[in-house]
């Protein structure tokens, strides 16, 4: 029995990848959530929105240390992200106003909204493709640890390590500020306020005054801003790729819908859930066991109730059990 | 122009445009489009009786005709019977104590209230879990270790490929029924979530559950409808009847094998195509469209809006399985890690709004037209990028830029056309009557 090694091995292969991967995913929820709240649809470009971000952001990194800035222990990346929230705020409020518009003006049905969102994620990813290719790009420059697992096992004489990523530590560290931000202009601001008067009812937002263009406009910037800071953090963690974006969809929508459509709160919530479930469910947990269990019970196999492969399914599972016993999500969602 | 003659002007376009791919390109390649145009014609079917039709929001057309991919190694491949006699009928034991799980802890949620419902679910659930994973898993490892390099998965029926068509129509039914339940009768987002995320999880099993068809290792050489090429180069009749046309043995017996399948796939698109006319203009068809345009109306006249939504949604889901079969029929290999939703299942769709949703002949003429366009756009784009490219100096950044980029115009390309067509022609093609 070492219960100490396995919390560090806990902590090492469970927690701290599953916070990062949470808030990458709460963040990605937050903008498909507040598209459904305010414009009333499922955003099906939010991956490639998020693509598109991140393609801007290294572009623009690139540029960065061709002329030799970098920004020290942390990745160069962050200097260049607001540069390419600028790009993708452009870029939304573009297709807002060529595509969207037309049709909410003749207030089309959501899931027709649905269907041309779907035709933008296809344009959007033949420019994403068209920019930056489809090869993997690693962008993270900088320290890469924290604290290294052999560095740990040193410190503290305890046989498993416990390795932080930069990245992963940013991850976190960003998604505190940027829920802290939107939170705070959400409930304190004028036009927070009137975006969730809009979204809590249109008709009578519209009769005190308020101005949907206005409201249209800001929420598209700050999804533009919440998908390309999600985007920058996944890739940074990870790696990118345009194709893997696409697939961030399911678990951003999973977290979304489970935390309740529409509800902030609700999606940062349902990132964590869907995160840690699929890292849970998908890891070997013998590692951890050998710690806890007496030799003899000590078990034969890795302990992995699912393959990693299977991480959509969890995802997909979650969402199942939830629409069958709870449809509105944890926190009330809009949603029927 | 009355509609007829401008259909029938659409379909002579589609026509031209083949026979000039043809007269350009050659008559394989023609004959390529063709086939795979005939077997997307199905899948805009499909898609059109559910959205069409229903209104139903259905994105996960790539996992409905993966299922059917998988019918075919089912039906058509000799049993390994090693295989089976090292750990077949654990494998088998194993799914049916994981069915039984389920069954248990749907039966236990229905029988129990309150705490006890929950307490007894969950341990259901867990005690379940743990037993089908204990039992499948030796299974699957014994049936895994026979011969990997060829083998290593239990084969299928052994019967002719044909037969692979139906059932994988039966197979996505079933995924459709299992999904339907759940998700009909939520929101329209709901159904989209929900079948994108089954599409993913069928393409998981399929590359995963190397005991089943062999993962990504790939089944290949599936039995063929239609006689092997060089069967027919060694047949002296064949040879001397491609002769009296004027046609060596190789182009002959690569187009005889093509028109085969051709006609085959014809056949099938004709007998379904003459079912969803039916089914369009029965008083069922004219209750789907009453549904689908007022489902509270249609609600207040006694009809059962989430039980017809089931039963369309499962018949479109089956005709999606069928032209999968048929797919991977033509291909003669079962490769899970080709599908890709934005091939399988959005390319479908734009199939059906440019052709005009509502309408059988207008997803027909759909299916057929993006896919000549799907294939084509490469070899145009790359041109009209050669021509963008002349005046740049060899080797500058911009200019191979253009020149790679031509690959990624497809997606921009159908994109741009279904958007296009969503905002000036929202009735497709052929729009509904």
């Amino acid at each position: 029995m070492d219960i100490l090694n396995a919390l560090v091995a806990f902590a090492n292969f469970v927690f701290v990848p599953g916070l990062a991967y949470g808030a990458q995913l709460a963040i990605g929820a937050l903008g498909v959530t507040l598209i459904y709240g305010i414009l009333r649809f499922s955003n099906f470009a939010h991956g490639d929105t998020m693509a598109f971000g991140t393609a801007m952001t290294i572009i623009a990194t690139n540029m960065l240390l061709a002329i030799g800035i970098t920004f020290g222990p942390l990745p160069t990346a962050l200097l260049a992200l607001p540069f390419g929230i600028g790009m993708t705020i452009l870029l939304v409020l573009g297709i807002d106003w060529l595509v969207y518009k037309f049709y909410r003006d003749q207030k089309a049905k959501p899931v027709i909204l649905v269907i041309v969102s779907m035709g933008v994620m296809f344009v959007m990813n033949g420019v994403v493709r068209f920019i930056i290719g489809v090869k993997d790009i690693r962008f993270a420059d900088g320290e890469r640890f924290i604290i290294s697992a052999r560095d740990f096992k040193t410190m503290t004489g305890l046989n498993e390590g416990l390795a932080i990523k930069t990245t992963q530590a940013i991850t976190v560290v960003v998604a505190v500020i940027v829920v802290a931000i939107l939170f705070w202009f959400l409930n304190k601001t004028r036009t927070g306020k009137s975006m969730r008067a809009f979204s809590d009812n249109e008709d009578l937002a519209l009769l005190s005054g308020i101005n949907p263009d206005w409201v249209v406009k800001v929420t598209w910037m700050i999804v533009a801003a919440l998908a390309t800071t999600a985007g920058v953090l996944y890739g940074l963690d990870k790696s990118f790729k345009a194709f893997t974006y696409f697939q961030l969809l399911l678990p951003i929508f999973a977290s979304a819908i489970v935390g309740g459509l529409g509800n902030p709160i609700g999606a940062i919530a349902g990132g964590f859930v869907i995160a840690f479930s699929e890292v849970t469910i998908t890891y070997a947990w013998k590692k951890v066991l050998v710690y806890l269990m007496p030799e003899s019970l000590e078990p034969d196999g890795l302990v992995q109730l699912l393959s990693t492969d299977y991480k959509f399914a969890v995802s997909f599972a979650i969402l199942i059990i939830v629409l069958l016993f709870k449809p509105t999500g944890l926190f009330k969602g809009q949603s029927v | 122009m009355n509609p007829a003659l401008k259909n029938t002007a659409l379909f002579s376009v589609l026509g031209i445009l083949i026979l000039g791919t043809g007269i350009v390109q050659g008559w394989n390649t023609a004959l390529l489009i063709v086939n795979m145009g005939l077997i997307s014609a199905i899948m805009a079917l499909g898609v059109n009786l559910q959205w069409g039709f229903a209104g139903l929001f259905n994105i996960g057309v790539m996992g409905f005709v993966a299922l059917g991919g998988l019918a075919t190694v089912l039906i058509s491949m000799p049993p390994v019977g090693e295989a089976w006699a090292a750990g077949g009928l654990q494998i088998i034991l194993g799914l049916i104590a994981g069915a039984a799980t389920i069954a248990a802890a749907i039966f236990a949620q229905k029988r129990f209230a309150g705490r006890t419902q929950v307490v007894v679910t969950l341990g259901v659930l867990i005690a379940g879990f743990f037993v089908y994973r204990a039992v499948f898993d030796a299974g699957v490892d014994a049936v895994e270790a026979v011969n990997p390099a060829a083998t290593g998965y239990l084969g299928g029926l052994n019967l002719p490929i044909l037969f692979a068509w139906p059932v994988g129509g039966l197979l996505a039914a079933g995924a459709a029924w299992i999904i339907g339940k759940t998700a009909l009768g939520l929101r329209s987002d709901y159904l989209a979530i929900a079948t994108l995320g089954i599409a993913e999880i069928i393409i998981a099993v399929l590359k995963n559950e190397d005991w089943l068809a062999r993962g990504v290792k790939n089944v290949i050489g599936l039995p063929r409808p239609v006689p092997y090429e060089v069967d027919l180069q060694n047949d002296a009749g064949f040879v001397e009847r491609a002769a009296s046309l004027g046609l060596d043995p190789v182009t002959a017996s690569t187009l005889y094998t093509k028109i085969g399948y051709g006609v085959l796939f014809m056949i099938v698109l004709l007998i379904l195509l003459w079912l969803a006319q039916k089914a369009l203009n029965s008083p069922w068809g004219r209750m789907m469209r009453a549904i689908r345009d007022n489902e509270v109306a249609a609600e207040a006249m006694g009809k059962d809006v989430t039980a017809r939504h089931l039963q369309i949604f499962i018949l479109g889901s089956a005709i999606c399985g069928i032209a999968g079969a048929m797919m991977t029929t033509l291909d003669g290999q079962l490769t899970p890690g080709t599908y890709q939703p934005l091939r399988f299942t959005f390319l479908v769709w734009v199939m059906v709004i440019v052709g005009g949703s509502g309408n059988n002949f207008g997803a027909v003429l759909g299916g057929m037209l993006i896919w000549w366009l799907w294939v084509m756009v490469e070899p145009l784009g790359l041109g009209l990028m050669n021509i963008l490219a002349s005046g740049l100096p060899e080797g500058s950044s911009l200019r191979d830029t253009l020149i790679d980029g031509a690959a990624h115009m497809r997606l921009l390309t159908m994109g741009l056309i279904l958007l296009l067509v969503l905002r000036f022609s929202p009735r497709g093609l052929i729009p509904e009557r």
